[in-house]
């Protein structure tokens, strides 16, 4: 790989031997993967996936440590993904007690650490940090240093701008020397579609069912979807990125996408259109069947499959303003119809603090919480990944979240009808 | 007999241990949280979805695989099985290896005195011919003997 003079003198120990691992660790990932050359990160703020302070990761933590005695700090503020524990989280005391004294042992060190290293503030743990309100929204084109699946398919797809789907503690070194190795999805090949995508459904498809087809067959290559246009338009209004918000997320947990192009719609499809696509790529096509079949393959790995749920989580990858809001309007009007007042089971609404503080200035803010909903913004990933957690019966509208933990998945109707008193 | 593939060697090293297969991908976090959090010396696979692991000790183990799948904090989960020298003896792909776990073995060798020799693009023929509990050696060039 070729390196510049100061990205040579860096590797060679200029600046210490601290900053020389740093651009020793981004050269050797660079050189794994074919890159030519090292380039700059041009985003104003980077992301890191790691938000949590987990015991047993103590060695990611004394390696921060180093980071900062030698004074190799972030180049550029950064948001981090939700935080782990939120107590207005329904939880047990022996819950409490495992969140708290075991599993997020090393979380204050750890927040601590993030102040040092240079988090944007304390409002800025969402895994949606590129929502107008939270702020970290990169432009067309911007070179990224992200990690955080969901968030790096987005601004990938949605924003257009470039970044790899890099692991935790790497993206945050690349926003320490500023630089990135160039290869993937940072690249104009790399961005090129390797499958077509044809949405042959009879009504908009689920978000998050769609998506996960999608993940699961193309895994970590590169789709261009045809006909999702017919269902979502060919404008990128809030209700339309929320919709690839989830679709994306589902793309890249159940498989491993970190660019998706959508016909008509996002950025690179509309500039080039099928230019995009490679020769021969293999076509999928995607009916009301089909994503059928891929719902009825989900494993149930709950003990009692007929257990009453004692949890819903809504919002894995974090919820935005307008998706609050409509999910207050059809909660309401499903108690309504079934004669209820409180939601049946006890569901948590996630969100980023920046979103959570404008939906509190909104009359839906007020009937969500009458309806018993609780509003937090944790990670529920976070809150499920445990023993204690992974043995109850949660039910959720998020694929990301049932590929990760024991939570069952069901289509948002359906969740709805279980959460309102509707469901038979 | 013994048979011989060449791969790529992502980090370079030499090791001989016992196989360990997982034919489907394997996912980093899900394999490796349980056995770390609660200190288990084999390091258990912990991941339900993974028939072929599930249950069977990793460390020191030749870990043959597709790719890894799963969080992005794949990276940092296997940085730290080797920083708490939890890690298998190496890690061997049939496929070309994915940026988390590539991630995760560079920082593993800069960073931590722990040896995993890691080895890729060692083709499907690989993953269908080796079996659990054949020996398997690895050669710093990335040629791979099982027997």
């Amino acid at each position: 790989m070729e390196l510049t003079r100061e990205q040579q003198d860096i590797l060679n120990g200029s600046k210490g031997e601290v900053m020389a691992k740093v651009m020793k660790s981004l050269v050797m990932y660079g050189e794994t993967f074919g890159a030519d050359k090292m380039v700059p990160v041009t985003s104003e703020y980077g992301h890191t996936v790691i938000s949590f302070g987990i015991g047993v990761m103590k060695p990611v933590y004394d390696l921060y440590d180093q980071l900062i005695k030698a004074g190799a700090l972030s180049g550029q503020k950064f948001s981090a993904d939700p935080l782990p524990m939120d107590k207005h989280v329904p939880s047990s005391l022996l819950q409490d007690l495992v969140f708290k004294k075991f599993m997020y042992s090393q979380q204050s060190r750890y927040e601590k650490q993030l102040e040092k290293l240079g988090i944007i503030s304390p409002d800025a743990y969402t895994c949606a940090c590129y929502l107008d309100e939270v702020g970290n929204k990169p432009r067309k084109g911007e070179v990224l240093s992200w990690a955080e699946s969901s968030a790096v398919v987005y601004a990938n797809s949605v924003l257009g701008a470039r970044c790899n789907r890099n692991s935790g503690m790497l993206e945050l070194m690349g926003s320490i020397v500023g630089c990135v190795p160039h290869f993937g999805l940072l690249t104009d090949d790399g961005r090129r579609a390797d499958w077509i995508i044809e949405v042959k459904t009879t009504k908009k498809p689920e978000a998050q069912l769609l998506g996960s087809a999608v993940g699961m067959k193309v895994m970590e290559q590169v789709p261009y979807i045809k006909g999702l246009d017919k269902w979502l338009g060919t404008e990128l209004t809030d209700e339309v990125c929320a919709y690839l918000k989830d679709f994306g997320a589902a793309t890249a947990s159940n498989g491993a996408v970190g660019l998706y192009h959508i016909e008509n719609l996002t950025p690179e499809a509309v500039e080039s259109g099928e230019g995009l696509i490679r020769e021969n790529a293999p076509v999928y096509v995607i009916d009301d069947a089909e994503l059928e079949r891929v719902k009825a393959n989900y494993p149930v790995v709950w003990k009692d499959l007929d257990a009453q749920p004692k949890l819903c989580f809504i919002g894995c990858p974090h919820l935005t303003l307008s998706q609050l809001k409509s999910w207050t309007g059809r909660i309401c009007a499903a108690l309504d119809a079934n004669g209820a007042k409180k939601v049946t089971v006890p569901t948590v609404m996630t969100c980023a603090p920046a979103t959570l503080k404008k939906f509190r200035e909104t009359p839906e803010c007020a009937l969500l919480e009458k309806a018993g909903v609780v509003l937090s913004y944790i990670c529920p990933l976070m809150y499920m990944n445990n023993p204690l957690s992974g043995k109850m019966p949660v039910i959720t509208c998020s694929n990301k979240l049932r590929t990760y933990t024991t939570a069952r998945y069901y289509t948002e109707d359906e969740l709805l009808a279980k959460i309102t008193g509707g469901a038979k | 007999m013994a048979k011989v593939f060449k791969g790529r060697a992502v980090v370079a090293g030499s090791c001989t241990a016992p196989a360990l297969v997982s034919h489907g991908g394997f996912n980093t976090l899900a394999s490796f949280q349980m056995a770390m959090m609660f200190g288990d010396k084999k390091v258990k696979c912990g991941d339900q979805n993974n028939a072929d692991l599930y249950k069977k000790p990793m460390k020191g183990t030749a870990l043959c695989l597709p790719q890894t799948i799963g969080s992005t904090t794949g990276g940092m989960v296997l940085y730290t099985a080797c920083a708490t020298d939890n890690q298998p003896a190496c890690m061997l792909f049939s496929k070309t290896i994915d940026s988390l776990a590539a991630s995760g073995a560079i920082l593993a060798e800069v960073w931590t005195d722990a040896s995993m020799p890691v080895v890729d693009e060692l083709g499907d023929e690989f993953l269908d011919y080796v079996k659990d509990g054949m020996s398997v050696t690895v050669s710093p060039d990335g040629t791979v003997t099982v027997e």
